[in-house]
């Protein structure tokens, strides 16, 4: 007797099956799931890494000096014989913390100002965009170098320097969001009804400014990574302990060439992650569809 | 003409608050000055009498209008420290700096181009896919390991370039080319990126043009389509990107300099800023800043130049 088949089910199923590969599959293809689960690692490593079961990153065993990976240590040994792999971990701390903390002061402080000059326009408008171009008018890198003298090296220093490099591009994004939609109809409804400027700010005129802002963040935070690990590299970033991918490069750049692992690990780390959070922000900005030419 | 009329009021209003903003950045720096020349452990009366000589004790105003004056003469002060004169050591340097960014720039556009319109000719195909794909890992890596694998793979590996070093241009072309390479790659591997997918998108854009059709209609082959009809109203934001992109070009020659060992005006203001010469890092600060307004205005000058559409609407 044959199996009686149950059409209903079979094509709940189906659908369950096309709704899952819609959003798992299809919308964003497996490297958009691949980025995720890499920078979901290097969260939880950024998260727990006194608590992970690694060496200690900061202890020189002069034995392992320079061993290559998969010998005495799963990444090798830096050139004073410190694991590397537990470095990496530890300078993913740093990356993270900066990463957010310096995007998150961009945002926060660029997106008020722009929302505040796009909507109130007149001379607080032009004297900001103005202040915006005369600090665009110094190459990012002078501007950081002079800003760390000043403030100092600590993580949270840094993190503010950084941050402050940000606020001309947030500025920029939240203004021309903010005056596109100040022209809606809605706004116009909501001032004809009485609301309070600080009504509209908030209720009407943020929520559509926060999303093209939010979506430039993932974007945003690589490059503060980039940033970072050049400071670092330069040896101006977080001080000399704490372990940081830009620092195991510019250390590794002595030993390139007897022990190239050195620099290339944490350069192959350092390029995965910013990689992924390229192609993570790419890919929900365009899935937002957010023009790249509003920035 | 009147254009430059025009902008010319901004254009000095702009470069006043640059220096503005580039004496407050570097006088609000933590340390005396006269401390920091003489050393610590020296008696409080010769730092206070050196202050003197170094005008320290002057409101900051002043010193403003002072530094202001004496560098609209080209007099950027004498650095305390290695008793030079500042604008005489910017210029000892320019030319490598010069000299790397624009071999940077030039090596940038000549791969950029090319590659955007092959990937924009076939957009959508394999080979774009390709094209952008490389193009967007390029824009994942710092200068410095680009700088570092260049390195590596140059210099260590094949030994085919030098890896540190630099020899002037008048000494020897051939040499200086050959020395001046390697860093110039790096500095344009992270450019390109970003010409290329600019460009791209553009050229994608003016393809889409009726007089781009009505050339294919007539028979016009495709690639003189592309060179003759796409790229020159395509080229107009590569260009105001090649120009603000310099600061970028700047920063990046801060570190290639560094690493590379190459005595340009990045190392010099890194070093400055490592052994707290102010007014080294002020002057220095103060022309790269500048030269950034200076060219992006003539970008923008440029832009009407090439743009018939901007000359008749301005």
């Amino acid at each position: 007797m044959p199996v009686k088949k149950h059409p209903k089910i079979v094509s709940r199923a189906q659908n369950f099956a096309r709704a899952l590969q819609q959003v798992f599959g299809r919308r964003f293809g497996p490297g958009f799931w691949l980025a995720v689960v890499w920078l979901l690692i290097v969260a939880f490593c950024a998260l727990f890494a006194d608590w992970l079961p690694v060496r200690d990153p900061l202890d020189p065993v002069i034995a392992n000096r320079l061993n290559g990976p998969f010998t005495s240590n799963l990444l090798g040994a830096d050139g004073l014989g410190r694991d590397i792999f537990a470095r990496l971990i530890h300078g993913a701390r740093v990356s993270v913390v900066i990463g957010l903390t310096a995007v998150s002061i961009g945002m926060l402080i660029g997106g008020a100002l722009g929302i505040i000059a796009g909507y109130f326009r007149g001379h607080f408008e032009r004297a900001l965009m103005a202040v915006l171009d005369v600090i665009l008018a110094f190459p990012w890198l002078v501007l950081l170098l002079a800003l760390v003298a000043f403030i100092g090296q600590s993580l949270f220093a840094i993190s503010v320097a950084i941050g402050f490099l940000w606020i001309p591009a947030y500025a920029r994004v939240a203004r021309a969001n903010t005056l596109s939609v100040v022209q809606r109809e809605y706004v116009l409804a909501a001032k004809a009804m009485g609301a309070s400027t600080s009504r509209i700010l908030i209720k009407e005129v943020l929520p559509n400014v926060i999303l093209p802002v939010l979506a430039y963040g993932l974007v945003a935070m690589g490059l503060v990574i980039i940033v970072e690990s050049a400071l670092a590299f330069l040896g101006l970033s977080v001080e000399a302990p704490q372990p940081t991918w830009g620092g195991m490069i510019s250390e590794g750049k002595r030993h390139l060439a007897t022990a190239a692992h050195v620099a290339v690990i944490p350069s192959v780390t350092m390029f995965l992650t910013v990689l992924s959070l390229n192609f993570v922000g790419d890919r929900l900005r365009s899935r937002f569809d957010i023009k790249e030419s509003n920035l | 003409m009147k254009m430059l009329l025009r902008k010319l009021p901004w254009l000095i209003g702009t470069l006043l608050a640059v220096s503005l903003f580039t004496f407050m950045l570097v006088s609000l720096l933590p340390g005396d000055p006269a401390v920091l020349i003489l050393g610590a452990g020296v008696s409080p009366e010769a730092i206070a009498a050196l202050r003197l000589e170094l005008g320290l004790d002057r409101p900051l105003l002043i010193r403003y209008f002072d530094w202001l004056g004496g560098a609209l003469t080209g007099d950027l002060g004498r650095s305390p420290m290695t008793g030079q004169l500042v604008m005489d050591a910017i210029l000892a340097r320019l030319p490598v700096t010069v000299q790397l960014g624009l071999m940077a720039i030039v090596i940038a556009l000549s791969i950029a181009i090319p590659l955007a319109m092959l990937s924009a000719s076939f957009a959508g195909s394999k080979l774009d896919r390709t094209i952008s794909g490389i193009g967007f890992a390029l824009m994942s890596v710092p200068g410095f390991m680009m700088a570092i694998f260049l390195i590596l793979i140059f210099a260590v590996t094949l030994g085919w370039f030098p890896a540190t070093g630099w020899i002037p241009f008048s000494v020897s072309p051939l040499a200086n080319l050959h020395n001046a390479l390697l860093p110039a790659l790096s500095l344009a591997m992270i450019e390109l990126a970003l010409y290329m997918r600019l460009l791209r998108t553009d050229l994608i854009d003016t393809l889409q043009q009726d007089y781009i059709t009505l050339a294919r209609a007539k028979g016009m082959p495709a690639w003189r389509i592309l060179t003759r009809h796409a790229l020159r109203p395509s080229s107009f934001s590569l260009l105001t990107v090649v120009g603000l992109q310099l600061g970028g070009v700047i920063s990046g020659a801060i570190i290639v300099e560094e690493i590379f060992a190459l005595p340009g005006v990045g190392r010099l203001l890194y070093q400055s800023i490592l052994q707290r010469d102010l007014l080294m890092v002020q002057g220095i600060v103060l022309f790269i800043a500048t030269a950034y307004v200076l060219v992006n205005f003539l970008v923008d000058l440029c832009y009407s130049l090439l743009d018939p559409r901007v000359r008749y609407a301005g």
